[in-house]
């Protein structure tokens, strides 16, 4: 189960470069499926027929954030634009890779007062100390993302990307177990959430479903001084109520509770005040699709070193997959 | 000159008419028919009975502005931005009010008057006024109600070799290229699109890509050209004169590798000079018709201007025509091939 996670983590994936991981994920779950199709924005959609007549749309989104160059200087520096939402206090000093492996650190101006530190401020030096050199590794356009890294250590699992790696990881080890769903299922692995859930836009268009659940992480308030909020690592999943962008539809919710007491499956509820997912989107496609979101508790989401549980992890794979092959879905 | 005429012409968004009118008499010759449907947008269709991918070519008709909120008992217009403003450029600046094109000056507080720390700001909007010269709020009544766009009487010029100045290149530029494109015949069917509320908030390319569903779409707008003193190199967005500027992302598109790469393709094999214009900042129409329906691969191309969403812009008639080209040849090469 974790080895999904390990995999997908590994590849690279900012928003609207999403192919090598559609290529990871599709090799997990050919087989799995009755249909598997890319669409035009790049969502991977696969279908897996179930005993009922609704549709239902699972959503896990594959992009993750990093930057794009847009300058190269003659001394070899590139400057850059951020993809999604970055941090210039994240970013300083970290190791970025590009698709083909080619490595850098971003460095940053002399700064008078730490205030001052914005992205423009920020370079990223590949070790070449020429424009003609870098070019022949590099042009402008061309993306990076944190340097790949994955450390599983007592219960915790420390990556990059597990915002929503680990989402995609659920979906497809969901696929590759259920037997029979309840319902149609479209197991859809998103492209572009980052800068907008533009991917989960037309993918919701395109397979108008009854009701749609999106998988995601999301914050928790359980570290010194954090901002308050009550989710904690290793409290179980994360069955959303609200954030930014959606308020989850009642019934959903409510089945997952249900489902989650049922079953002795730890959970508790989430209340998000910053961010938005997939949901977000889905919700008000066409004329509107109730929807929620199962998340994964993850501390430090956005940097190079997120942080999430593995029990947390397991009890939404088990909620997930009593979800799919619920009765209660069909009063919804 | 089109252009001349189009950025001459007063199109605050949601105010599009004077706009849609010159462009219509422009192209309706040309065209196999064409309508404005109902937010305004005018869409002009070529070839709709032949095979191949529907192209879609869109230009925003709508330029940033200012409205008149209220008249005060003096007989003074006070007023809200529409769209994107700078606002240290409005104080003293001339503005025509209304379809009656009601002349005016944006006053605020003498400079003798302000207080040292109140200099050092840009004036707010609530501080500003426009003076139409009226001696009562009876009187200025008679002549504009609240509701009015304002802009600015600049008047097209060209000012060097191949330099012009005039206000609105965004997106005249984008409404004058497409309009001339009209003349051209091409194997597939195309539909120009002269899209409304551009600047504020993309809204009339969402209803026109909804309703028209092309296989693929292309953007012509007018963008930054930051090559001025006082920026640093590395944020120069675009560079004037260095050919039109291709859009790899920004905030609203991520654009479609494939279509980006025959546009690049397109211009190597013309001999087009072209640029990236390397800034994420911004985003345009291409944003929401890439995320219509099902999604449409989309690509943006855009005319470097300086001093844009600023009573006078300008560009270079080089940058304008490689623009042309590019977008001219691209049409002719892609032959209705979907993305």
């Amino acid at each position: 189960m974790l080895e999904l996670l390990e995999k997908f983590t590994a590849g690279f994936g900012p928003a609207g470069e999403e192919m090598i991981i559609t290529e990871l994920i599709k090799d997990e779950i050919t087989g799995y499926c009755d249909e598997i199709k890319t669409d035009k924005l790049g969502n991977l959609i696969a279908y897996k027929k179930g005993k009922g007549n609704k549709k239902i749309m699972l959503a896990a989104h594959m992009d993750e954030i990093g930057i794009m160059i847009t300058h190269i200087d003659e001394e070899g520096f590139l400057r850059f634009t951020p993809i999604g939402g970055v941090n210039p206090r994240i970013l300083r000093h970290q190791k970025m890779v590009f698709a083909d492996g080619t490595l850098g650190t971003i460095g940053v101006e002399k700064l008078d007062d730490i205030k001052d530190l914005k992205l423009e401020k920020l370079f990223l030096d590949i070790g070449q100390d020429s424009k003609d050199k870098v070019e022949k590794q590099i042009s402008i356009g061309d993306t990076a993302v944190y340097q790949k890294n994955y450390y599983h250590t007592g219960d915790r699992i420390i990556a990059n990307s597990l915002d929503d790696r680990a989402g995609c990881a659920l979906l497809a080890g969901l696929l590759q177990e259920i037997k029979e769903p309840a319902h149609d299922l479209y197991f859809v692995f998103t492209s572009q959430e980052e800068v907008g859930t533009r991917g989960a836009t037309t993918a919701a268009f395109g397979i108008s479903p009854d009701l749609a659940l999106a998988v995601d992480v999301t914050d928790t308030g359980d570290t010194p001084e954090a901002r308050t909020m009550d989710v904690k690592l290793g409290a179980g999943a994360a069955i959303k109520i609200m954030d930014r962008g959606s308020i989850s539809h009642p019934g959903i919710r409510k089945t997952l509770e249900e489902l989650a007491q049922k079953n002795d499956i730890s959970y508790q509820h989430e209340v998000l005040e910053f961010g938005a997912t997939d949901a977000r989107a889905i919700q008000l496609s066409k004329e509107g699709v109730p929807s929620g979101t199962l998340s994964i508790p993850c501390r430090y989401i956005h940097s190079p070193a997120e942080m999430i549980d593995v029990n947390d992890y397991k009890s939404c794979a088990q909620l997930l997959e009593r979800f799919v092959t619920s009765e209660l879905l069909d009063e919804i | 000159m089109l252009l001349e005429k189009l950025s001459n012409a007063q199109a605050v968004a949601g105010r599009e008419k004077e706009v849609r009118d010159i462009i219509i008499e422009a192209i309706k010759d040309n065209v196999d028919d064409f309508r404005t449907d109902v937010t305004g947008n005018l869409i002009a269709s070529k070839g709709k009975e032949k095979s191949g991918a529907k192209v879609m070519l869109a230009a925003h008709m709508d330029e940033v502005g200012l409205m008149i909120s209220e008249i005060n008992g003096q007989g003074l217009l006070k007023f809200k931005p529409v769209g994107g403003f700078d606002k240290r450029v409005l104080v003293s600046k001339e503005v025509v009010i209304g379809q009656d094109k009601i002349p005016g000056i944006i006053g605020a507080k003498a400079i003798h008057l302000q207080k040292k720390a109140a200099r050092k700001k840009p004036i707010s909007y609530d501080n500003l006024y426009i003076d139409i010269g009226a001696k009562s709020d009876k009187e200025a009544e008679k002549l504009v109600s609240p509701g009015d766009m304002a802009t600015f009487p600049t008047k097209y010029n060209q000012i060097a070799d191949n330099i012009v100045t005039g206000k609105a290149f965004d997106d005249r530029v984008g409404c004058a290229i497409l309009a001339e494109l009209t003349a051209e015949d091409f194997s597939f069917p195309v539909e120009f699109v002269f899209t409304v509320q551009e600047e504020v908030g993309l809204r009339g390319a969402r209803q026109a890509a909804y309703a028209i569903n092309p296989d693929i779409a292309i953007v012509i707008e007018g963008t930054t050209a930051a090559d001025v003193p006082e920026n640093e190199e590395h944020r120069y967005s675009t560079t004037l004169g260095e050919g039109p500027a291709l859009t790899i992302r920004d905030r609203s598109i991520v654009v479609n590798k494939k279509l980006l790469q025959e546009l690049i393709n397109t211009a190597e094999k013309n001999n087009i000079p072209y640029q990236f214009r390397r800034t994420t900042a911004g985003g345009n129409d291409a944003g929401v018709i890439n995320i219509s329906r099902e999604g449409i691969p989309a690509a943006v191309i855009s005319l470097p201007c300086r001093y844009i969403h600023s009573p006078v812009s300008l560009l270079n008639l080089t940058d304008y025509q490689n623009l042309k080209s590019l977008l001219t040849n691209f049409l002719i090469d892609s032959q209705g091939k979907e993305f």
